[in-house]
Protein backbone atom coordinates (compact mmCIF):
# COMPACT_ATOMS: atom_id res chain seq x y z
CA UNK A 1 0.00 0.00 0.00
CA UNK A 2 1.09 3.54 -0.79
CA UNK A 3 2.67 5.32 2.18
CA UNK A 4 1.70 8.85 3.18
CA UNK A 5 3.29 11.50 5.35
CA UNK A 6 2.10 10.68 8.86
CA UNK A 7 -0.74 12.76 10.24
CA UNK A 8 -0.38 13.51 13.95
CA UNK A 9 -2.48 15.41 16.46
CA UNK A 10 -1.36 19.01 16.84
CA UNK A 11 -1.97 19.01 20.60
CA UNK A 12 0.40 16.17 21.49
CA UNK A 13 2.06 14.90 18.28
CA UNK A 14 0.44 11.50 18.80
CA UNK A 15 -1.20 9.45 16.01
CA UNK A 16 -4.79 10.31 15.11
CA UNK A 17 -7.22 7.83 16.69
CA UNK A 18 -10.03 6.53 14.48
CA UNK A 19 -13.31 4.68 14.98
CA UNK A 20 -14.31 2.67 11.90
CA UNK A 21 -18.01 1.84 11.52
CA UNK A 22 -19.05 -0.56 8.78
CA UNK A 23 -21.08 -3.77 8.77
CA UNK A 24 -18.52 -5.32 6.41
CA UNK A 25 -15.44 -6.80 8.09
CA UNK A 26 -13.69 -6.55 4.74
CA UNK A 27 -14.45 -2.83 4.46
CA UNK A 28 -13.23 -2.21 8.02
CA UNK A 29 -9.97 -4.06 7.35
CA UNK A 30 -9.47 -2.14 4.14
CA UNK A 31 -10.03 1.23 5.82
CA UNK A 32 -7.81 0.23 8.75
CA UNK A 33 -4.94 -0.51 6.37
CA UNK A 34 -5.32 2.90 4.75
CA UNK A 35 -5.49 4.74 8.08
CA UNK A 36 -2.40 2.93 9.33
CA UNK A 37 -0.58 4.00 6.16
CA UNK A 38 -1.45 7.58 7.22
CA UNK A 39 0.29 6.93 10.55
CA UNK A 40 -3.05 6.62 12.37
CA UNK A 41 -4.26 4.28 15.07
CA UNK A 42 -7.55 2.37 14.86
CA UNK A 43 -8.97 2.90 18.35
CA UNK A 44 -12.05 0.78 17.68
CA UNK A 45 -14.46 -0.74 15.20
CA UNK A 46 -18.23 -1.16 15.09
CA UNK A 47 -20.53 -3.08 12.78
CA UNK A 48 -23.71 -1.06 13.25
CA UNK A 49 -24.92 2.38 14.32
CA UNK A 50 -25.88 1.41 17.90
CA UNK A 51 -22.45 -0.02 18.63
CA UNK A 52 -20.87 3.03 17.01
CA UNK A 53 -22.53 5.31 19.57
CA UNK A 54 -21.37 3.26 22.55
CA UNK A 55 -17.88 2.92 21.10
CA UNK A 56 -17.68 6.68 20.50
CA UNK A 57 -18.66 7.33 24.13
CA UNK A 58 -16.03 4.85 25.31
CA UNK A 59 -13.16 5.83 23.04
CA UNK A 60 -13.67 9.50 22.08
CA UNK A 61 -11.72 9.08 18.82
CA UNK A 62 -10.42 12.01 16.82
CA UNK A 63 -12.36 10.93 13.73
CA UNK A 64 -15.16 8.51 12.90
CA UNK A 65 -15.50 6.86 9.49
CA UNK A 66 -19.14 5.82 9.18
CA UNK A 67 -20.86 3.63 6.60
CA UNK A 68 -24.49 4.49 5.77
CA UNK A 69 -26.33 1.26 4.94
CA UNK A 70 -26.05 -0.93 8.03
CA UNK A 71 -28.35 -3.23 10.02
CA UNK A 72 -30.14 -2.07 13.20
CA UNK A 73 -29.28 1.61 12.90
CA UNK A 74 -28.10 3.32 9.72
CA UNK A 75 -25.04 5.51 9.68
CA UNK A 76 -26.75 8.86 9.19
CA UNK A 77 -28.88 8.37 12.30
CA UNK A 78 -25.86 7.22 14.31
CA UNK A 79 -23.88 10.26 13.13
CA UNK A 80 -26.73 12.56 14.14
CA UNK A 81 -26.93 11.03 17.63
CA UNK A 82 -23.18 11.24 18.18
CA UNK A 83 -22.93 14.84 17.00
CA UNK A 84 -26.01 15.88 19.00
CA UNK A 85 -24.37 14.64 22.18
CA UNK A 86 -20.79 15.56 21.23
CA UNK A 87 -20.90 18.62 18.93
CA UNK A 88 -17.13 18.53 18.52
CA UNK A 89 -17.28 14.99 17.05
CA UNK A 90 -15.88 14.64 13.57
CA UNK A 91 -17.76 12.12 11.47
CA UNK A 92 -16.97 11.33 7.82
CA UNK A 93 -19.52 9.24 5.94
CA UNK A 94 -18.05 6.46 3.78
CA UNK A 95 -20.57 4.78 1.51
CA UNK A 96 -21.07 3.31 -1.94
CA UNK A 97 -24.39 5.15 -2.10
CA UNK A 98 -23.31 8.66 -3.00
CA UNK A 99 -26.36 10.38 -4.42
CA UNK A 100 -26.95 13.98 -3.57
CA UNK A 101 -29.89 13.48 -1.18
CA UNK A 102 -27.86 11.08 0.92
CA UNK A 103 -24.89 13.41 1.08
CA UNK A 104 -27.03 16.43 1.95
CA UNK A 105 -28.91 14.47 4.63
CA UNK A 106 -25.62 13.31 6.17
CA UNK A 107 -24.16 16.82 6.20
CA UNK A 108 -27.37 18.26 7.66
CA UNK A 109 -27.22 15.71 10.47
CA UNK A 110 -23.70 16.76 11.38
CA UNK A 111 -21.31 14.72 9.23
CA UNK A 112 -18.28 16.74 8.14
CA UNK A 113 -17.59 15.08 4.78
CA UNK A 114 -18.50 12.23 2.46
CA UNK A 115 -16.26 9.69 0.70
CA UNK A 116 -17.67 7.33 -1.90
CA UNK A 117 -16.66 3.66 -2.07
CA UNK A 118 -14.50 2.18 -3.46
CA UNK A 119 -12.31 4.42 -1.31
CA UNK A 120 -9.12 5.76 -2.84
CA UNK A 121 -6.38 6.19 -0.24
CA UNK A 122 -5.25 9.57 -1.57
CA UNK A 123 -8.82 10.92 -1.49
CA UNK A 124 -9.34 9.70 2.08
CA UNK A 125 -6.01 11.20 3.15
CA UNK A 126 -7.00 14.63 1.85
CA UNK A 127 -10.44 14.38 3.47
CA UNK A 128 -8.87 13.52 6.85
CA UNK A 129 -6.52 16.50 6.57
CA UNK A 130 -9.38 18.79 5.57
CA UNK A 131 -11.75 17.65 8.31
CA UNK A 132 -9.10 17.74 11.05
CA UNK A 133 -8.00 21.21 9.95
CA UNK A 134 -5.60 22.89 12.38
CA UNK A 135 -5.88 19.99 14.81
CA UNK A 136 -3.63 17.83 12.64
CA UNK A 137 0.00 18.23 11.68
CA UNK A 138 2.04 16.67 8.91
CA UNK A 139 5.85 16.46 9.07
CA UNK A 140 6.15 19.64 6.99
CA UNK A 141 3.99 21.64 9.38
CA UNK A 142 5.74 20.09 12.39
CA UNK A 143 9.08 21.24 10.95
CA UNK A 144 7.82 24.71 10.05
CA UNK A 145 6.47 25.18 13.55
CA UNK A 146 9.77 24.24 15.11
CA UNK A 147 11.90 26.76 13.19
CA UNK B 1 -36.12 -4.89 -18.44
CA UNK B 2 -35.20 -1.48 -19.82
CA UNK B 3 -31.63 -0.65 -20.83
CA UNK B 4 -31.84 2.59 -18.83
CA UNK B 5 -32.02 0.39 -15.72
CA UNK B 6 -29.28 -2.00 -16.76
CA UNK B 7 -26.59 0.33 -18.06
CA UNK B 8 -25.70 1.90 -14.68
CA UNK B 9 -25.09 -1.58 -13.26
CA UNK B 10 -22.81 -2.51 -16.16
CA UNK B 11 -20.88 0.74 -15.86
CA UNK B 12 -20.62 0.43 -12.10
CA UNK B 13 -19.49 -3.22 -12.10
CA UNK B 14 -16.91 -2.43 -14.76
CA UNK B 15 -15.55 0.56 -12.83
CA UNK B 16 -15.61 -1.01 -9.35
CA UNK B 17 -14.01 -4.28 -10.46
CA UNK B 18 -11.34 -2.43 -12.47
CA UNK B 19 -10.52 -0.10 -9.59
CA UNK B 20 -10.66 -2.71 -6.83
CA UNK B 21 -8.69 -5.36 -8.71
CA UNK B 22 -6.49 -2.80 -10.49
CA UNK B 23 -6.98 -4.49 -13.83
CA UNK B 24 -8.84 -4.31 -17.11
CA UNK B 25 -12.25 -5.98 -17.18
CA UNK B 26 -14.33 -7.14 -20.12
CA UNK B 27 -18.05 -7.70 -20.35
CA UNK B 28 -18.47 -11.30 -21.52
CA UNK B 29 -21.67 -13.23 -22.05
CA UNK B 30 -25.02 -11.56 -21.43
CA UNK B 31 -28.12 -13.74 -21.24
CA UNK B 32 -31.69 -13.77 -20.02
CA UNK B 33 -32.22 -16.27 -17.25
CA UNK B 34 -35.27 -18.39 -17.92
CA UNK B 35 -34.63 -21.13 -15.41
CA UNK B 36 -34.55 -20.70 -11.65
CA UNK B 37 -31.28 -19.10 -10.65
CA UNK B 38 -28.57 -21.43 -9.41
CA UNK B 39 -25.57 -19.83 -7.75
CA UNK B 40 -22.10 -20.57 -9.04
CA UNK B 41 -20.27 -20.43 -5.74
CA UNK B 42 -19.83 -17.48 -3.42
CA UNK B 43 -22.77 -15.13 -3.92
CA UNK B 44 -24.07 -11.93 -2.33
CA UNK B 45 -27.64 -10.70 -2.74
CA UNK B 46 -28.91 -7.15 -2.37
CA UNK B 47 -32.60 -6.22 -2.44
CA UNK B 48 -33.88 -2.97 -3.92
CA UNK B 49 -37.12 -1.24 -2.86
CA UNK B 50 -38.71 1.93 -4.17
CA UNK B 51 -39.43 3.16 -7.71
CA UNK B 52 -37.62 0.02 -8.85
CA UNK B 53 -37.94 -3.25 -7.00
CA UNK B 54 -36.09 -6.51 -7.19
CA UNK B 55 -32.78 -8.05 -6.31
CA UNK B 56 -29.26 -8.31 -7.63
CA UNK B 57 -26.84 -11.17 -7.04
CA UNK B 58 -23.09 -10.92 -7.48
CA UNK B 59 -21.64 -14.38 -7.86
CA UNK B 60 -18.29 -16.04 -8.51
CA UNK B 61 -16.96 -19.56 -8.36
CA UNK B 62 -15.11 -20.34 -5.08
CA UNK B 63 -11.65 -20.21 -6.66
CA UNK B 64 -12.23 -16.76 -8.19
CA UNK B 65 -13.71 -15.50 -4.92
CA UNK B 66 -10.61 -16.68 -3.07
CA UNK B 67 -8.29 -14.99 -5.61
CA UNK B 68 -10.22 -11.73 -5.38
CA UNK B 69 -10.22 -11.80 -1.56
CA UNK B 70 -6.49 -12.58 -1.47
CA UNK B 71 -5.77 -9.70 -3.85
CA UNK B 72 -7.83 -7.23 -1.84
CA UNK B 73 -6.53 -8.45 1.50
CA UNK B 74 -2.95 -8.36 0.12
CA UNK B 75 -2.33 -11.80 1.62
CA UNK B 76 -3.34 -15.43 1.47
CA UNK B 77 -6.84 -16.45 2.48
CA UNK B 78 -8.50 -19.84 2.79
CA UNK B 79 -11.48 -20.73 0.60
CA UNK B 80 -13.50 -21.37 3.76
CA UNK B 81 -12.51 -18.03 5.28
CA UNK B 82 -15.38 -15.67 6.18
CA UNK B 83 -13.29 -12.95 4.60
CA UNK B 84 -13.94 -14.48 1.17
CA UNK B 85 -17.72 -14.16 1.60
CA UNK B 86 -17.31 -10.70 3.16
CA UNK B 87 -15.25 -9.57 0.19
CA UNK B 88 -17.90 -10.62 -2.33
CA UNK B 89 -20.60 -8.93 -0.21
CA UNK B 90 -18.63 -5.69 -0.11
CA UNK B 91 -17.93 -5.85 -3.85
CA UNK B 92 -21.68 -6.27 -4.41
CA UNK B 93 -22.35 -3.35 -2.08
CA UNK B 94 -19.97 -1.09 -4.01
CA UNK B 95 -21.23 -2.13 -7.45
CA UNK B 96 -24.88 -1.69 -6.57
CA UNK B 97 -24.35 1.42 -4.46
CA UNK B 98 -22.57 3.17 -7.30
CA UNK B 99 -25.25 2.07 -9.79
CA UNK B 100 -28.14 3.33 -7.70
CA UNK B 101 -26.28 6.58 -7.15
CA UNK B 102 -26.37 7.03 -10.91
CA UNK B 103 -30.04 5.98 -11.15
CA UNK B 104 -30.95 8.29 -8.30
CA UNK B 105 -29.37 11.17 -10.19
CA UNK B 106 -31.75 10.26 -13.05
CA UNK B 107 -34.71 10.71 -10.72
CA UNK B 108 -35.37 7.18 -9.45
CA UNK B 109 -35.86 6.86 -5.71
CA UNK B 110 -35.17 3.66 -3.83
CA UNK B 111 -33.25 2.07 -1.00
CA UNK B 112 -30.99 -0.95 -0.87
CA UNK B 113 -30.66 -3.48 1.90
CA UNK B 114 -27.26 -4.45 3.34
CA UNK B 115 -25.79 -7.31 1.27
CA UNK B 116 -26.46 -10.84 2.46
CA UNK B 117 -24.54 -13.98 1.64
CA UNK B 118 -26.74 -15.93 -0.75
CA UNK B 119 -26.35 -19.49 0.49
CA UNK B 120 -29.39 -21.18 -1.03
CA UNK B 121 -28.73 -23.45 -3.97
CA UNK B 122 -31.53 -21.77 -5.90
CA UNK B 123 -32.72 -18.18 -5.93
CA UNK B 124 -35.57 -16.30 -7.47
CA UNK B 125 -36.34 -17.01 -11.07
CA UNK B 126 -37.26 -14.38 -13.59
CA UNK B 127 -40.88 -13.99 -14.59
CA UNK B 128 -42.98 -11.84 -16.85
CA UNK B 129 -42.62 -8.82 -14.56
CA UNK B 130 -39.20 -9.54 -13.14
CA UNK B 131 -36.91 -10.69 -15.89
CA UNK B 132 -33.50 -11.87 -14.78
CA UNK B 133 -30.48 -10.76 -16.76
CA UNK B 134 -27.13 -12.45 -16.21
CA UNK B 135 -23.90 -10.70 -17.13
CA UNK B 136 -20.40 -12.06 -16.95
CA UNK B 137 -17.43 -9.77 -16.26
CA UNK B 138 -14.11 -11.28 -17.22
CA UNK B 139 -11.22 -10.30 -14.95
CA UNK B 140 -7.68 -11.68 -14.59
CA UNK B 141 -8.84 -13.25 -11.29
CA UNK B 142 -11.71 -15.08 -13.00
CA UNK B 143 -15.30 -14.45 -14.01
CA UNK B 144 -17.70 -12.42 -11.91
CA UNK B 145 -21.41 -12.88 -12.63
CA UNK B 146 -24.12 -10.33 -11.97
CA UNK B 147 -27.72 -11.53 -11.98
CA UNK B 148 -30.27 -8.71 -12.08
CA UNK B 149 -34.00 -9.28 -11.56
CA UNK B 150 -35.99 -6.09 -11.09
CA UNK B 151 -38.97 -4.20 -12.38
CA UNK B 152 -40.63 -0.80 -12.10
CA UNK B 153 -42.88 -0.42 -9.10
CA UNK B 154 -46.18 -0.03 -10.98
CA UNK B 155 -47.87 2.10 -8.31
CA UNK B 156 -44.89 4.45 -8.07
CA UNK B 157 -44.64 4.62 -11.85
CA UNK B 158 -48.30 5.61 -12.14
CA UNK B 159 -47.81 8.28 -9.50
CA UNK B 160 -44.79 9.65 -11.34
CA UNK B 161 -46.64 9.66 -14.67
CA UNK B 162 -49.64 11.41 -13.08
CA UNK B 163 -47.36 13.98 -11.48
CA UNK B 164 -45.67 14.73 -14.83
CA UNK B 165 -49.05 14.94 -16.63
CA UNK B 166 -50.53 17.16 -13.90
Amino acid sequence: MEQFAALVRAKDNKPLRYLIVDDSIFARKNLAKMLESFGGEVAGEAGDGCTAITEYERLHPDLVLMDITMPQMEGIEAAERIVRQYPQARVVMVSSVGYQENIVAALQKGARHFVQKPVKADVLYEVVRYVMGDDVLTPQTVGAGGQ
Amino acid sequence: MKMELIQPFINSADAVLAQSLQCETRVGDVSMEEETYRRKGVAAIIEINGDIEGRIILDTDPRTAMHIAAHLAAGEVEASDDLVRETICELANMVIGNAITSLNDQGFRFKISPPQVHAAEQGLSGNEETEALVMCFETPKGSVFMNIAMHYNRRRKEERTAAVAG
